[in-house]
């Protein structure tokens, strides 16, 4: 079965640098992406809690604030391969772009997962653009 | 107080498995009394043929061009128009017991609605509805059948056939006698069968009511949608190999290759394997593989359910009667599309618009208070003028946003009432295969037409003849002495089908 690639991006009215901020904090991602109630993270270990109860263990493999890319797999038994990316892409006009990258074996869960990136990536947008504050922003 | 209103849905449910519309093989004597006393429509068609646009129409009155659920795994905003909401705001009680399908199944986050309420319970109203029981098609999940089963009889939850393979695919693993694909034995004792648990549940709440409540019950029944895992208990009704093979399946694989062949490619690439389009159908398997006995043994158990759902709907008719109601309740009964039940060598469904999946069984009892003549319409109709069709019952004008129009009660009313048409669209984007079809059903012809996708350039169609040609095997489309049909039947299709919601809701999980 060929691998799921999907990809969600939207623009927001910050800069790559208040946005990245929230989104480039692994600790906080819950803060964000609707239908993840809970995480912590050890080392390259997180382990985030969705909204369902079920436990996602997760290794962060690039979490890199100069290119503003956040990569990570999920180690769940039913992934074969699971590659999330978070890419902030400064637009050098106030704004950014950010991009969500799904791609899993099975592809089904590409589409699965992908559905909760659309809906974090519409929420990052609403709490950067409604109150940069609140989210630690200076 | 007013008419009262039980709305009954099946999931993929054919036009002939009712025996009032001549089907042989299922013994439904409750639905084809309720068509004897009321009006039977022949000519029904969905507006899509799966499930999450198709009951987002019945639910909004609306084409899936306009509520924006193009495709399953496109959830219906919460906020959407609703009969529903129009009802309770009229005094209404309202009630969905049963297969809601407006959002995902597959939700790990738990994003949506409809799949939290078992565990949050409703608080005010949803989608216009007081009350909200949901149930889907096995035992496991997060709906309240499931959550129902595993408090009560958890050693029942692992008897249904895994709709979903270990990839979350549709799943193609056989069973049965004859192995095959969604065909299952299923151990569960019957009263804790599904179709069972929705019929208890609707009574229970029509048992809350006051006498002189008026309602709304949308009681949906999961089955027969594939699995075709009924209860063992009942696989005696129907044996197998005492049912005849449809008409619609050609015994020969020559003869089903050459009318597929006939049709647009994607068709045929279908059959053999080399292409599937969606997700509703089983990715890894092959229809050319069906053999004619697994034919056979999946309409025997689809008739099972059948049976079931007619004998549920029987004992919450008892109900209503045992309430005093029955003089002052309408009763409608349909599906939201059909299933190929072997047509063309073919099962499930998917963008094929044809009779198999766009023929649809239809009955509305109305209320017998109501002095309606008993008829049958022959006239096209379609599910998108349900939601009109309570809003008369209940004596409300129909919205401006509801797109159809009240039932006809006879064929001079669908004359005087212009009913002329029914349109159907398709639209899928599956990872990187799209395909877009728009059909117009009138005159005795059904026309589709293709856009440009994955396996269609555009220029591709479908046309034929429902009276000549029931079984739609004959593709007329390239036919030059039907040039100028084709042309007028293309021309009303534009004419008459609403412009697609943009930007494209967002597609977010398989279904």
């Amino acid at each position: 079965m060929a691998l799921g690639s999907i990809r969600h991006h939207i623009r927001i009215h910050r800069t790559a640098t208040e946005v990245w901020a929230l989104a480039g904090d692994p600790t906080r991602l819950h803060e964000w992406f609707p239908g993840v109630v809970s995480c912590s993270v050890d080392g390259d270990q997180r382990v985030i809690v969705l909204g369902s109860g079920m436990p996602m263990p997760e290794e962060i493999v690039v979490n890199d604030p100069v290119q503003r890319r956040f990569q990570y797999r999920i180690n769940a038994p039913i992934f074969q391969y699971h590659r999330g990316t978070i890419d902030c892409i400064d637009l050098d006009d106030g704004t950014c772009l950010v991009v969500y990258s799904t791609d899993a074996d099975p592809r089904t869960m590409a589409l699965t997962i992908a559905g909760g990136t659309a809906g974090a990536l519409d929420e990052l947008k609403r709490q950067m653009e409604l109150h940069p504050s609140q989210n630690g922003v200076q | 107080m007013g008419r009262k209103i039980l709305f009954v849905t099946t999931d993929q449910q054919r036009y002939d498995t009712l025996g009032c519309n001549g089907g042989t093989v299922a013994r439904t004597p409750v639905v084809d009394a309720l068509a004897a006393q009321g009006v039977r429509f022949e000519r029904a068609h969905p507006q899509s043929v799966v499930c999450m646009p198709s009951r987002s129409t019945i639910i909004t009155g609306q084409y899936p061009s306009t509520h924006g659920v193009w495709m399953n795994g496109v959830p219906l905003p919460v906020d959407a128009p609703s009969v529903a909401e129009v009802l309770h705001d009229a005094g209404y009680r309202t009630a969905l017991i049963g297969k809601p399908h407006f959002e995902p199944f597959l939700d790990p986050f738990l994003r949506f609605a409809e799949n939290r309420f078992a565990r949050e319970p409703l608080v005010g109203l949803h989608r216009g509805f007081e009350h909200f029981e949901a149930a889907t098609h096995g035992g496991q999940g997060m709906l309240h059948y499931a959550r129902w089963l595993a408090a009560h009889h958890p050693e029942a939850v692992g008897m249904f056939y895994p709709v979903l393979d270990g990839a979350l695919e549709v799943n193609a693993l056989g069973g049965g006698d004859t192995g095959a694909p969604q065909v299952w034995d299923n151990a569960i004792d019957r009263d804790w069968y599904h179709t069972d648990w929705v019929a208890d549940r609707t009574i229970n709440w029509l048992e809350s009511l006051a006498a002189d409540d008026d309602w709304f019950c949308w009681m949906s029944f999961p089955d027969p949608h594939h699995p075709w895992d009924p209860p063992q208990s009942e696989l005696g009704r129907i044996d197998w190999r005492d049912v005849p093979l449809p008409a619609g399946y050609p015994a020969s694989a020559s003869a089903r290759e050459a009318i597929l062949d006939g049709k647009p490619r994607h068709w045929r690439a279908w059959y053999d394997g080399t292409l599937v389009s969606n997700y509703e159908a089983p990715a890894n398997w092959v229809p050319a593989t069906m053999t004619a006995d697994q034919v056979r043994e999946v309409n025997a158990r689809n008739a099972i359910e059948c049976e079931l759902i007619d004998e549920a709907l029987g004992r919450v008719m008892a109900a209503i009667a045992a309430k005093g109601w029955t003089d002052d309740v309408d009763v409608v009964f349909t599906t939201d599309h059909g299933e190929f039940q072997g047509d063309f060598g073919l099962l499930f469904k998917g963008p094929y618009h044809v009779d198999a999946l766009m023929r649809l069984p239809l009955v509305w009892r109305p209320a017998p208070s109501s002095g309606a003549t008993p008829a049958s319409v022959s006239r096209p109709v379609g599910l998108v003028d349900l939601a009109p069709t309570f809003c008369a019952i209940a004596g409300l004008p129909v919205p401006a946003w509801m797109e159809g129009s009240p039932l006809p009660v006879d064929d001079a009313d669908a004359d005087t009432r212009g009913f002329e048409r029914v349109l159907t669209e398709w639209d899928s984007a599956l990872f990187g295969v799209d395909v877009h079809l728009r059909t117009i059903t009138r005159d005795g012809w059904v026309c589709t037409t293709y856009r440009p996708g994955h396996s269609h350039d555009g220029t591709e169609g479908e046309l034929y003849s429902l009276v000549d040609d029931p079984l739609q095997h004959v593709n007329r489309w390239d036919d030059r002495a039907c040039d100028a049909l084709r042309s007028d039947l293309l021309a009303d299709l534009w004419d008459h089908q609403p412009a697609q919601h943009t930007p494209l809701r967002r597609v977010e999980a398989p279904v």
